[in-house]
């Protein structure tokens, strides 16, 4: 319907969303795809660090890098509901050991996220 | 021996692949390639129905690579082309009945007497279009200007980078060409579908052929005649202008103007 397009310009171009939602969608889904193969070491390095001071399960912490044109974003998620606090002796300078079973699932070019799961 | 294996895949189903396949391979055999095109929609089978030769199926590709049947026994010739050759599916249920290594030894068997292997992929991600992408030295993406059918080619494009025999194995990368089928130039003008340009930009490879939405292609399938053979067709025309590209020609995309018709529909009608 040209003519209502014309006078109700707004109405027009669902092509432009799909454009632009395909844009943002698939930008996150490529990031996930190519994530580079130190994420599981910083995972496990991350958790050993956080563990130290609260109590953590392995699927507490999330690392993720996302990418967007030029710039890169590296997310850290430390999910931190009821997790307990650790007593800290001397800032807990001792290394704790690493949580026993990381296994870190290949980034599937599937619609997961490359969250790092437990085995 | 220097057979090319093509395979035509899109993750989302109904894009028109098995449309494409059966146009590109007849497209090739009118160029003087010796040509087979294979089904590897097991479960499903209609490669044969739309290259119209569903009647004359005795074996198939399961037989062959379970070593029921030879391959010359279960290659369909087509009536119109002689440098054409059909191989259907089976329509058993157990879709593992695609195994890898049987694959691979039917298609070294083919190499040696075709130059181009036409491989008819189903849809999805699973075994079935993993194993018809596997082999391929070259990928044409059937994609329709529609969301999840570009979303879902964006993800067949990473499999075919990190999943296929090439990638697996450190060669050279599956080429990757853009297929973009059932277009519409009267609802790309009024704002309604993607264009081309767009669907370019966010897949980013390059783009092999343009074949618009056309009637002649359900003609086509009615009479089960690959929509090439019918030369008043434009998809018919755009799938021989991408089969000539597919050669290393250079050809302009045509057909990306709405027809005669649709202009007064355009100003004031529905498409
Ligand atoms: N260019 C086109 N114009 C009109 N209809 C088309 C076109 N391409 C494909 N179709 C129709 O779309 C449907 C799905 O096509 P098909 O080749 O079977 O897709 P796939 O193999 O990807 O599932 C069929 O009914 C086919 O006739
Ligand atoms: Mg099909």
């Amino acid at each position: 319907m040209r003519l209502l397009d014309f006078l109700f310009p707004e109405r027009r171009n669902s092509a432009a969303i799909a454009r632009d939602r395909l844009k943002i969608v698939l930008a996150h889904e490529r990031a996930s795809r190519d994530a580079p193969d130190f994420l599981p070491d910083l995972q496990k390095d991350l958790l050993d660090v956080v563990g130290r001071y609260i109590e953590i399960r392995d699927d507490m912490l999330r690392v993720n890098l996302a990418r967007s044109g030029e710039t890169s974003l590296l997310e850290i998620n430390v999910e931190l509901d009821g997790a307990a606090i650790k007593p800290v002796k001397n800032g807990g300078g001792k290394t704790r050991p690493a949580p026993a079973a990381i296994v870190v699932a290949k980034p599937d070019p599937g619609s997961h996220p490359p969250w790092v799961k437990p085995g | 021996m220097s057979a090319k294996v093509i395979v035509l895949t899109s993750g989302k189903g109904g894009v028109g692949k098995t449309t494409s396949a059966a146009a590109i391979a007849a497209g090739l055999a009118l160029r003087g390639h010796r040509t087979v095109v294979i089904d590897f929609d097991v479960g499903l089978r209609n490669l044969d129905l739309v290259m119209g030769c569903e009647r004359r199926v005795v074996f198939d590709f399961i037989n062959v690579i379970n070593g029921d049947a030879k391959l010359n026994q279960a290659l369909i010739k087509d009536r119109r082309n002689d440098n054409l050759f059909i191989f259907p599916t089976s329509q058993t249920r157990d879709k593992e009945a695609l195994k890898r290594d049987g694959v691979e030894r039917v298609l070294d068997e083919l190499r040696t007497s075709f130059d181009y292997i036409i491989c008819d992929s189903p849809a999805g991600i699973e075994h079935g279009a993993i194993t018809a992408l596997y082999f391929a030295d070259t990928a044409i993406i059937v994609t329709n200007p529609e969301v999840s059918s570009v979303r879902d080619s964006d993800r067949i494009i990473g499999i075919l980078a990190s999943k296929s025999r090439r990638a697996e194995k450190n060669m050279d990368p599956v080429e990757v060409h853009l297929l973009l089928t059932r277009y519409a130039p009267g609802r790309v003008e009024k704002g309604e579908m993607l264009t081309i340009e767009d669907v370019k930009e966010i897949l980013s490879i390059p783009m092999v052929g343009v074949v618009p939405e056309s009637e002649s292609v359900l003609r086509a399938s009615n009479t089960g005649t690959p929509v090439v053979f019918d030369e008043g067709s434009p998809a018919g025309q755009a799938y021989l202008d991408a089969v000539a590209r597919l050669l290393g020609e250079e050809r302009e995309l045509r057909f990306l103007k709405p027809g005669r018709r649709s202009l007064f529909r355009s100003l004031f009608g529905r498409a």
